[in-house]
């Protein structure tokens, strides 16, 4: 396999806390373009790949926003101007009664924003992937931990990244097909 | 790592009162191969087919009703004015009353921290999304006219008309769509990296396929895991409030109106107490024998049922504080009709509907004061039945009792359900039984990547972080 078809080198650690500790490791040797796979969520990982917090909750906010205003806008526009109705004299635009269901489009809009935006930053649905590629990857759902260094990493260098991923205390390197 | 180096190791007292919760012994792979091995192995168990059969015949009964009542139209039911409102409306907020444990399990109790709610949070919230299904159904086939009930949403027609959003009938058509939709997100969300472990794991070619086109590539990347949390926990912050406002926004159906025993202020925090008293009852009701057949012991263990029965026993009380104040307001306020309609409850025709309402929803569950009552499995599994009955009761007792008797003697009436009702609603029950099936056998019913953060050894220890 030539370095042009290679995405990268995938170590494979057996415990979160090998594989934060040689995460914490690839950053401090220089190492930038890398990626770390476990079947759970690991608080530690993020900040020891040193990755970016996500903008997720200004999208959330920003989706809460859209639905107060279409949801109060709809009822308003609704009442008022389009089907006016003269019930006992009350005024058109009663606004405490138009509450619950500007609520309700809040959390939907705000609801779909989490969701959409969740996926959509993170690049989902993406049924193909070149780390699926890696022999032993299947395990990263069940109870295998893997960090992996990409071929497009300035610092990446097949055989001194190889003997470096080796000396992180993992069980096995292998190659990852692009 | 100031904050790390806190944590416990595994063998810390923390870890320790977390273990309670899943029995020793278990690793990532064990949680992984003992959950997906129930939606994996080849075979169907006999117990599985005749369940599924039972309850398949029960939802065609549903389908028998409502292709009657779609043919020859809402009079082949027992409701008729006085009582507009009968055992649609009753099951209806019974259904979607049973929905709300599953949101307060897998959203509230998440923001809480409850490490319990683990274990039965993906199956509790499917709970909910069918029971909300078995719901929504009752107020459309109920308009009467089934294929006009999109008149309910807010769309641009010909006519020029709109719904009239000053009332809650129209707010409920509002949180029960977005309680649906919302849960269905919900529970998506949560099933993704599950669905994944899934496609990685199953045997067959069909099923890799299915599993993986709804697991979405998900390959568990630290930054997808990272987006993944937060939108998690937003979407839980976002169902707290709302699981609170759908029972509220049920209860103005009845409170904003001016029926006596309906007119009450007191409603939205007593329904949505009963919201969830009744909704944990079926959470026992169904979770007590799926433990037994699938020998799921180890996760959901009897420290759970111990929790919700007590859960079951505080929601109970604040339901029974509701019908002492119902009945102490009617009183109190010195109002006729109020007084009459609380007498009319308990001694009134339908006398034998409220002391059993009494009986079931409050007398027997103080049993579960008694330890040794919550931890016997069957005894609990028992009270949990009588607590559903007695929140059905509840319903019927608060529409049929109110509507049958109001101001005008003249206008009084009797409500009897015909074999349709009865159909209606036992069909609906075999819906939701059909669809739990369905689910316990082709997804997985415990959350598998939250149950491996359980096991010993899912925290990052202080050797593999540098200070």
């Amino acid at each position: 396999m030539s370095e042009q078809n290679l995405y990268g080198l995938m170590a494979e650690f057996d415990t979160p806390t090998a594989l934060v500790g040689a995460a914490r490791q690839a950053r401090d040797a220089g190492y930038r373009r890398m990626d770390a796979y476990s079947p759970i969520p690991i608080e530690e990982l993020h900040e020891a790949l040193g990755l970016p917090t996500t903008k997720l909750p200004l999208i959330v906010a920003g989706g809460a926003l859209v639905g107060a205003l279409a949801g109060f806008g709809l009822q308003t526009w609704a009442s008022t101007v389009a089907y006016p109705l003269n019930i006992g004299g009350r005024p058109l635009l009663s606004w405490p009664s138009f509450i619950p269901p500007t609520f309700e489009t809040t959390v939907l809009f705000a609801a779909f924003a989490a969701v959409f935006g969740m996926l959509a930053l993170n690049g989902l649905p993406m049924p193909y992937h070149p780390v699926f590629n890696a022999s032993r990857f299947a395990m990263a759902s069940r109870d295998r931990f893997f960090l992996c260094i990409e071929s497009r990493d300035p610092k990446f260098n097949r055989d001194g990244t190889r003997a470096f991923l080796q000396g992180l205390g993992s069980r096995e390197v292998s190659d990852v097909e692009a | 790592m100031s904050n790390t180096s806190e944590t416990p190791t595994p063998g810390g007292a923390i870890a320790e009162a977390k273990r309670a919760f899943i029995a020793p012994g278990h690793s990532f792979a064990t949680v992984t191969d003992k959950i997906s091995s129930i939606v994996l192995t080849q075979k169907f168990s006999l117990g599985w087919l005749a369940g599924l059969a039972v309850s398949g015949a029960l939802a065609s009964l549903l389908l028998v009703a409502v292709g009657n009542l779609f043919a020859r139209g809402i009079g082949i039911w027992g409701n008729n004015i006085p009582v507009g409102w009968a055992f649609d409306i009753t099951n209806f907020v019974w259904w979607i009353g049973i929905g709300h444990a599953g949101t307060l399990i897998s959203a509230i109790l998440l923001l809480l921290r409850q490490q319990w709610r683990t274990s039965i949070n993906r199956f509790a919230e499917a709970m909910t999304l069918f029971a909300v299904a078995c719901a929504g159904m009752f107020p459309l086939i109920h308009v009467g006219r089934p294929w006009l009930a999109y008149w309910l949403m807010p769309i641009p027609n010909t006519m020029g008309i709109w719904p009239q959003f000053r009332s809650p009938l129209i707010w409920d058509v509002f949180a029960v769509s977005t309680y649906a939709t919302v849960s269905l997100l919900f529970w998506f969300v949560g099933l993704i990296p599950d669905l994944a472990t899934l496609r990685d794991r199953t045997p067959s070619k069909v099923a890799r396929f299915i599993y993986g086109i709804f697991a979405l590539g998900w390959r568990g990347s630290a930054m997808h895991w990272h987006r993944y949390e937060t939108a998690y926990l937003l979407l839980a912050g976002l169902a707290t409030p709302l699981v609170i406002s759908v029972h509220t926004v049920v209860s103005f159906d009845f409170a904003v109106s001016l029926v006596p025993g309906w007119h009450t202020t007191v409603f939205p925090p007593y329904f949505v107490a009963g919201a969830i008293y009744s909704g944990f009852a079926m959470v026992l009701t169904l979770a007590i024998p799926i433990r037994a057949a699938y020998g799921l012991g180890d996760f959901i263990t009897r420290r759970h049922l111990d929790v919700m029965a007590k859960v079951m026993l505080s929601t109970g009380l604040i339901v029974a504080y509701g019908y002492g104040m119902e009945a102490f307001m009617s009183w109190y306020s010195g109002n006729h009709y109020e007084r009459y309609m609380m007498w009319n409850r308990m001694t009134g025709p339908y006398w034998w509907a409220y002391w059993c309402l009494i009986l079931t929803n409050i007398a027997i569950p103080q049993l579960l004061w008694v330890r040794r009552v919550r931890a016997n499995v069957i005894a609990l599994w028992l009270l949990a039945i009588v607590i559903n009955i007695g929140m059905w009761l509840e319903r019927f007792v608060i529409i049929v009792t109110s509507l049958h008797r109001d101001f005008l003697p003249s206008s009084w009436g009797m409500y009897t359900p015909t074999m349709w009702d009865w159909m209606t609603f036992v069909g609906t029950i075999g819906l939701f039984l059909t669809l739990l099936f369905l689910f316990i056998r082709f997804l997985p019913m415990i959350s598998i990547f939250e149950m491996r953060t359980m096991v010993p050894g899912a925290r990052v220890t202080e050797e593999g972080d540098r200070g």
